[in-house]
């Protein structure tokens, strides 16, 4: 089963302290590999924390791993992801005339990859 | 630890665009690391017990180390050879070495860009199309009784903007900190910068800009719909409740960050904001500000602003400087092939630019100017490892408000700066250039261009 949510790449305090150590270091490339999803998103995909998931659409597609969040603190069908070269697999390149490619709230499709 | 210890008083983190300049750095000279940052945030503290001088060649082409000066020449070549060089970045370097860096793309007749074209690029064609309403970080701390911050999660991205500047400090007009402000945050979600405002609207994704309308309509009295929450997510009780405040504050901000320049709407999302503030401007003192980013991407469009006339996006190729984003933005010049050799300083978009840019990158001989392995470095035809600014080097950056502040470096680096490695390619690249012209037969127009030297 897939479904469609909109994926918001940003920042993390995570993110930034682990970029000084350097984006080649596996702590880097762990913080921007995993999505958080709503808790009751994750119950219809039967994904539980730290599973695989693979998010889609018409540019790329990429595999990280999804962590939960609470309904009140991430609207169902939203995602959060820290931005890095995972999200830059689903960015189009297209920035209408202005430079900037939509860099958040890109439409995926979301579906857990068999273990 | 060693006991060769020193202390850097009122040093300077340029990791975001807070650029806090009070920091009390505590260096072991003899093990060259920083031990101890006082008066940093978590992510200032990390840039500085992190950036610490790397077993790493100095200058490498293809993968192997080679001497600086075999890697310049090689960089020099490189860019005079390309049809459509192409230099990016920028934002994380001094504004000596952006400098530079201009000043080679006019040479070569290339084209540059910095991190504002994906960060707020928009935001600067919103400058020029309504205006900005603009103030120091200073006048926020002592006047702002209302704040609103629209887009962005300072608490993870700027921590200090809130103990320094806009939330909890005591200012002139604000003796009680905290107790005197209203602060309200707009954004798709809850973030850690929700609990610090007393206001939270969890607006619609996308409906930034419907939002922001309504909120121009009400404040200058028109009427407004109630499906105004059908489409926004906010009531429209709501938005007349923060219409009243906004029109009855003594002196209210606006910062707004990437939830408004990355999304559906871009330039039209900060634009409405900046009317917004503009409009207010009738009944009390309102102002906005972008929240930048790296620690000198202000100085960045502040220099390229200075020496071609536009902001970013900038491009040589008849000889003079023409601006049009979408068409002289990089991630526009990679993404449709357009570029044939880059000069990447102090960004790594290989990890972060379109997946089509990406692939661009792969095929182009790209030049590299890093303090630490990237995925572009590790691409790059040409790299060099250069010292990090503010920790090594002294000169010159410009916080988020445009006020320009003086780098107090901690402790040497065996690296050269950007500044040091990008005047020797301005050097080299200006004698071939010459030496071409000549050997076209322009040899009056080198002359003059040689009596000029840089």
């Amino acid at each position: 089963m897939a479904i469609s949510m909109i994926l918001i790449p940003g920042r993390s305090s995570k993110q930034g302290t682990s970029l000084n150590k350097g984006k080649l270091k596996e702590e880097y490339m762990e913080v921007t590999s995993t999505v958080e999803m709503n808790q009751d998103d994750m119950a219809i995909l039967e994904l539980n924390d730290g599973d695989q998931v693979k998010l889609s659409n018409d540019t790329g597609s990429t595999v990280v791993r999804c962590k939960g969040r609470k309904p009140e603190d991430l609207p169902a069908g939203m995602l959060f992801i820290a931005y890095g070269p995972p999200s830059s697999q689903l960015m189009a390149s297209d920035t209408a005339g202005t430079g900037m490619p939509l860099s958040k709230h890109m439409q995926v499709l979301v579906e857990k990859v068999a273990a | 630890m060693s006991e060769n210890i020193r202390t850097v008083k009122n040093a300077t983190c340029t990791f975001c665009g807070c650029v806090c300049d009070d920091m009390e750095l505590t260096v072991d000279m003899d093990e060259k690391r920083i031990t101890k940052a006082k008066n940093a945030c978590i992510l200032g503290r990390a840039w500085f017990a992190e950036h610490v001088i790397e077993n790493h060649p100095a200058a490498m082409i293809d993968g192997k180390e080679v001497s600086i000066e075999a890697a310049i020449e090689e960089a020099a070549q490189t860019l005079v050879k390309a049809k459509f060089p192409i230099t990016y970045g920028l934002s994380d370097t001094t504004c000596e070495a952006q400098r530079q860096a201009v000043a080679i793309t006019d040479i070569i007749h290339g084209t540059i860009d910095t991190t504002t074209s994906v960060c707020h690029g928009p935001s600067g064609l919103a400058f020029q199309g309504i205006g900005e309403s603009t103030m120091t970080l200073g006048e926020v701390k002592n006047r702002a009784d209302l704040v609103i911050f629209w887009g962005g999660n300072p608490a993870e991205s700027h921590p200090r903007i809130f103990t320094r500047y806009a939330v909890t400090p005591k200012g002139m007009y604000i003796p009680n900190g905290k107790k005197d402000r209203t602060v309200v945050l707009v954004d798709v979600r809850k973030t850690p910068s929700t609990p610090v405002a007393d206001i939270f609207l969890q607006v619609k994704p996308g409906k930034d800009f419907e939002m922001l309308w309504a909120l121009r309509a009400l404040v200058k009295g028109r009427r407004i719909d109630p499906d105004i929450e059908e489409i926004t997510g906010i009531s429209l009780a709501t938005l007349n409740d923060l219409v009243d405040k906004m029109k009855n504050c003594r002196y209210g901000v606006l910062f707004f960050g990437m939830g408004l320049t990355m999304t559906r709407g871009r330039h039209f999302n900060s634009g409405a904001l900046l009317a917004l503030a503009t409009d207010l401007n009738e009944f009390t003192h309102f102002v906005a500000k972008p929240v930048r980013g790296h620690g000198n991407v202000t100085g960045a469009d502040n220099v390229v602003s200075w020496q071609t006339g536009y902001p970013f996006g900038v491009n040589f190729s008849l000889g003079y400087p023409r601006f049009n984003p979408g068409e002289f933005t990089t991630a526009d010049t990679l993404s449709r092939g357009d570029a044939d050799a880059a000069l990447i300083i102090a960004s790594d978009p290989a990890s972060n630019f379109s997946k089509a840019a990406i692939d661009h990158l792969h095929k182009i001989p790209v030049i590299t100017l890093d303090t630490k392995q990237t995925i572009t470095s590790k691409l790059s035809h040409v790299a060099f490892s250069t010292a990090t600014y503010g920790i090594n080097t002294g000169g010159t950056v410009y916080r988020m408000d445009d006020v320009p502040i003086t780098l107090r470096p901690a402790f040497d680096s065996p690296f050269p700066t950007d500044e040091e490695i990008l005047t020797k390619i301005k050097k080299r690249v200006h004698e071939l250039v010459l030496a071409r012209r000549g050997s076209s037969g322009a040899r009056g127009e080198a002359k003059v261009a040689s009596t000029q030297l840089l």
